[in-house]
């Protein structure tokens, strides 16, 4: 039962062979198990998700599905970066150990509207800045298929709670990568969206301009169901796209018959390890031989989009965290002297060193004197990028790509080098900073870690990807594969 | 030693007009002033971990009307930006303004000094903006406390050339941009809640020196009467400064006003870098020519229109129809009262102008509250224009109505007001009043002209008042020059 689908636990809720409250009790009996070896959750919810379990059940007792909304009593877990309505909101940090929002983030909304249970809230890095969720207040989280290494990050606790089979789905979010990476290391499937597809409204900000919530799941389909329930024009996010949403479970039997898939030949140089290449090829053929074509393309200014990001994402997060100041809510330190000492010191001992070295970095960015050599110059960057991916979608329907340069690393063993940890992210970082759709499905191991391959489609073509995905899953069995030893 | 003539100053004023709406600019709340501290701000306003800012669209109708009333650009485009600073009444520890590129660029407003003459001033830009909160220092011992109900409070801020070369041009900019956020409806004009707020840039240069001095900045200044007086004393401080020999630094100061001087608050070197960029969270703010074209549709007389039509149908100075023009209530008033009468436009504005002001003044009454209206005004001058009573009278007459909210008809009869026109009664009281002062008869006579005020108020006294002043005069002038 744990490594079931969504789709599978749909069915079985439909066909009356399980109750929400029973789904309820072995997810909650699981979390109670495995969360100490993983550490994958920062809160859970039994009494709240076994009350809505209970309403759930009555209600499918009522009525019969087609009127009832389609995730109905369906477990899921919310990266603790969306703020939930009288349950502790941390983003990962001591800042916010205390913070409890008076409001749910439109994502956490509309997943309840569609039916959705949430159990609790997943660990993450601080403020989601990491790429294996090391920077954490509440400690690392483990990878489930070796707890020596990290699970990726930002998004960890949530995909290793899916990777762990504690919930069948979770949230994450994605600024450079934090739902790609973490999903490949963890051997998932999950999708950020186009920029402008999913609210941010409640989704505690990093870099505005980047962050993209979106899934995880076990497939591609999965993953279209919680597409149909989160995406959506919100009137309270006005970079949210105003335009319909299209029933993502639609296209996914479509043939991928003639779809030409490019692949970038700046992703496939001699920086990607053998081991990696050969997985990645052979992920490939079997698209090739379900009559997909692979083109080989360009997209020239892939070098650039490290350094663009690491000024753009740093410059925003620099002005959305000044909020945290110890004045209206989360840390205060003790007995301030006066309003320097207050600032200085709630901001010096809320926030760890990862969160403190982008804000410096963003704060240098955008002062006099710096702005035009850096802002508006990695804005200039980020337009190239952008009309890299144009081009290329010119010529083809899907990119395809590694998700990660390799599989998931030990815990400790890049903490020390902020630069290398950036690096973990150069597959992921472009397509935030063009606004694109991508996706990362677990298509190999090496040494009994999940390797990921990344499919980016154009602006709002969310439908193609998985549609691609779903195809590759229901011909390979790599998504079905669990860890062992849990 | 050089005196103040040689000196010229140049002065540019930064005015935040708060905006009329129901709700703050980038969230729900209510921006009704007043409330209890911290009632009227929601998560957006109080800048919650997540929510974010979604633009009120009726202060951009509001900028746009502005823009139109002080024949600027409107940008087609325009871009909200982050202006970064930490302070304990600033939310986010950013404030949403507009930087680059502001939604109002390139107006003029006209403005007429006292003496007549007229002035264009530029105006650079209007930007939208969100206000701060308030922190207040008295109530709490040895702490602050926050009231963020007017974080989020929509501002437009007003930006001129600096091309004001006296307080007084200063202070006719700002009546003049007063009346017309008013006319406009987009600003309540309320100065003593803070609805509109003046800093001043003030520097000083010889005269004939082309390049411009290094200005100070003096802020928060929220009454006409204190503009002029912090500006005057700003120009005689710089003056007095490099006249012994001292440099002007670059600084912000504030007006003290009841020491009125100013004061140095921050200099450009502990200024701060504010790290501008624009806003991820909203897009860029486009406004269309339709709605450009729907906004002017309904775009009321302006203030200097209102003058100038003033000046030429009624004929009146340009004194009087600036102060009628001022504001829009005055003007309406002013026309009611001319519909209503029989008297000349200008005997309707002297007495709007002067005894009507005058006593909502001394009552402290708004012209909305008036208890003569302009209709019983206009009614009460007609009996002037037709002789019924005298000016004199018709102050009596004035002052019985507004205690007792009669009519001017009702007063005068009852009273018995009636001006007496009956000249054969009126030549024989004055020869009697001849024939009994002949003492100041012979000593006006040899020329002592001044007497003539004497006899006139003798047969007002014996008439009561109620004799007609023409004839008094009349009659009196042909038989003081019999002989």
């Amino acid at each position: 039962m744990p490594y079931k689908t969504l789709t599978d636990l749909k069915n079985a809720l439909e066909q009356k062979s399980i109750s929400s409250r029973e789904l309820m009790t072995q997810a909650l009996t699981r979390i109670e198990t495995l969360n100490p070896k993983l550490n994958a959750f920062i809160s859970v919810n039994a009494e709240m998700a076994f009350k809505a379990a209970d309403k759930a059940d009555q209600l499918r007792a009522q009525k019969n599905h087609a009127e009832l909304p389609p995730l109905l009593g369906l477990p899921i877990a919310h990266k603790d970066l969306f703020c939930t309505d009288g349950i502790k909101t941390s983003c990962g940090s001591k800042m916010l150990d205390n913070f409890i929002a008076p409001y749910d983030a439109t994502v956490v909304r509309k997943c309840a509207e569609a039916g959705l249970i949430s159990l609790g809230k997943t660990n993450m890095d601080e403020f989601a800045m990491g790429s294996s969720t090391e920077n954490s207040y509440y400690g690392p989280t483990r990878n489930p298929w070796n707890t020596d290494y990290v699970p990726g990050g930002s998004s960890g606790g949530s995909a290793a709670a899916v990777a762990a089979g504690l919930v069948p789905v979770s949230t994450g979010s994605d600024t450079g990568g934090s739902i790609r990476q973490p999903a490949a290391l963890c051997g998932i499937t999950g999708l950020k969206p186009s920029y402008g597809r999913i609210s941010r409204y409640g989704m505690v900000a990093f870099a505005s301009s980047l962050d993209q919530g979106g899934p995880f799941a076990r497939s591609a389909e999965d993953i279209a169901w919680l597409m149909n329930a989160m995406a959506g024009f919100d009137p309270r996010d006005s970079t949210s796209l105003d335009v319909p949403v299209p029933d993502y479970t639609a296209d996914l039997e479509k043939s991928i018959q003639g779809l030409r898939i490019g692949l970038p030949k700046e992703y496939f140089n001699h920086s990607l390890a053998p081991s990696m290449q050969k997985i990645i090829d052979e992920a490939l053929k079997t698209l090739e031989k379900l009559g997909a074509q692979l083109v080989e393309i360009s997209l020239p200014h892939s070098d650039l989009a490290i350094s663009s990001y690491y000024v753009i994402a740093p410059a925003e997060c620099s002005s959305n965290l000044s909020r945290y100041d110890g004045v209206r809510f989360g840390y205060r330190c003790e007995n301030p002297q006066d309003l320097n000492d207050l600032y200085s010191r709630s901001r010096g001992e809320g926030f760890g060193a990862e969160v403190k070295r982008r804000i410096l970095i963003g704060t240098y960015v955008l002062s006099a004197g710096y702005y035009d050599a850096y802002y508006l110059q990695a804005q200039k960057v980020r337009h190239l990028i952008k009309d890299d991916f144009d081009q290329a979608f010119r010529k083809v329907d899907v990119i395809a790509a590694p998700s990660t340069p390799t599989p998931a690393f030990k815990i400790g063993e890049k903490a020390a080098d902020p630069v290398t940890m950036y690096q973990c992210d150069i597959y992921t970082l472009a397509l935030n900073l063009a606004g694109l759709p991508g996706l990362s499905m677990p298509v190999g191991f090496i040494e009994g870690l999940p390797v990921g391959l990344q499919l980016m489609g154009n602006y709002l073509e969310e439908s193609r990807i998985l549609n691609m995905a779903h195809q590759y899953q229901k011909n390979t069995d790599w998504h079905l594969q669990h860890p062992k030893d849990l | 030693m050089s005196t103040n003539n040689d000196w010229e100053a140049v002065i540019g004023l930064e005015v935040h007009v708060q905006l009329a709406t129901k709700a703050k600019i980038f969230s729900g709340a209510s921006t009704q002033y007043g409330a209890e501290p911290n009632r009227q701000a929601c998560a957006v306003d109080l800048g919650f971990p997540g929510v974010l800012p979604v633009l009120n669209r009726e202060v951009v109708t509001m900028a746009i009307r502005l823009g139109l009333g002080i024949n600027a650009q409107i940008a087609p485009r325009s871009i909200f930006a982050r202006k970064n600073y930490f302070y304990p009444d600033l939310p986010k520890g950013y404030q949403i303004t507009q930087f680059e590129l502001p939604i109002v660029q390139q107006g003029h407003l006209p403005i007429v000094m006292d003496d007549g003459r007229e002035l264009s001033i530029g105006i650079t830009r209007a930007h939208l903006e969100e206000d701060a909160g308030k922190s207040l220092h008295e109530a709490f011992h040895q702490m602050t406390g926050i009231d963020l109900n007017r974080a989020g409070v929509p501002l437009l801020e007003i930006v001129s050339e600096p091309e004001l070369r006296s307080s007084a041009e200063a202070v006719a900019y700002l009546k003049t941009l007063h009346a017309l956020v008013c006319y406009l409806e987009i600003c309540d004009g309320n100065l003593q809640e803070g609805s509109f707020r003046c800093d001043a840039n003030v520097s000083v240069r010889k005269k004939g020196d082309p390049k411009l001095g290094t200005r100070t900045e003096t802020k928060n200044v929220n009454s006409f009467r204190f503009v002029e007086r912090a500006i005057d004393y700003e120009i005689a401080r710089q003056i007095q400064v490099l006249e012994s020999g001292g440099k002007i630094i670059q600084e912000t100061r504030l007006y003290d006003a009841e020491k009125n001087e100013t004061r140095s608050m921050r200099s450009k070197e502990n200024a701060n870098d504010y790290r501008y960029f624009p806003d991820p969270d909203l897009l860029p703010l486009e406004v269309s020519p339709e709605w450009i074209a729907e906004v002017a549709k309904d775009l009321p007389e302006l203030p200097w229109q209102k003058r100038q039509r003033f000046e030429k149908e009624y004929a009146l100075s340009a004194y009087d129809a600036n102060v009628l023009s001022s504001q829009k209530t005055l003007g309406h008033y002013f026309e009611e009262t001319v519909k209503a009468s029989q008297a000349s436009a200008k005997l309707c504005a002297n007495w709007v102008m002067g005894d009507l002001l005058a006593a909502l003044n001394k009552n402290n009454l708004a012209l909305d509250n008036s208890p003569i209206s302009a209709k019983s005004l206009g009614e009460l001058l007609t009996q002037i224009a037709n002789e019924t009573i005298s000016g004199k009278i018709a102050k009596t007459v004035f002052e019985l109505m507004w205690t007792s909210k009669t009519s001017a008809k009702e007063i005068i009869d009852r009273e018995g007001l009636v001006q007496n026109n009956d000249t054969g009664a009126l030549e024989k009281i004055i020869d009697s009043i001849l024939s009994d002062n002949p003492k100041q008869l012979a000593e006006y006579r040899e020329g002592k002209d001044r007497l003539f005020g004497y006899f006139v108020g003798e047969v007002m006294k014996q008439t009561r008042g109620k004799a007609n002043p023409n004839q008094v005069n009349t009659i009196l002038k042909e038989k003081l020059s019999a002989e």
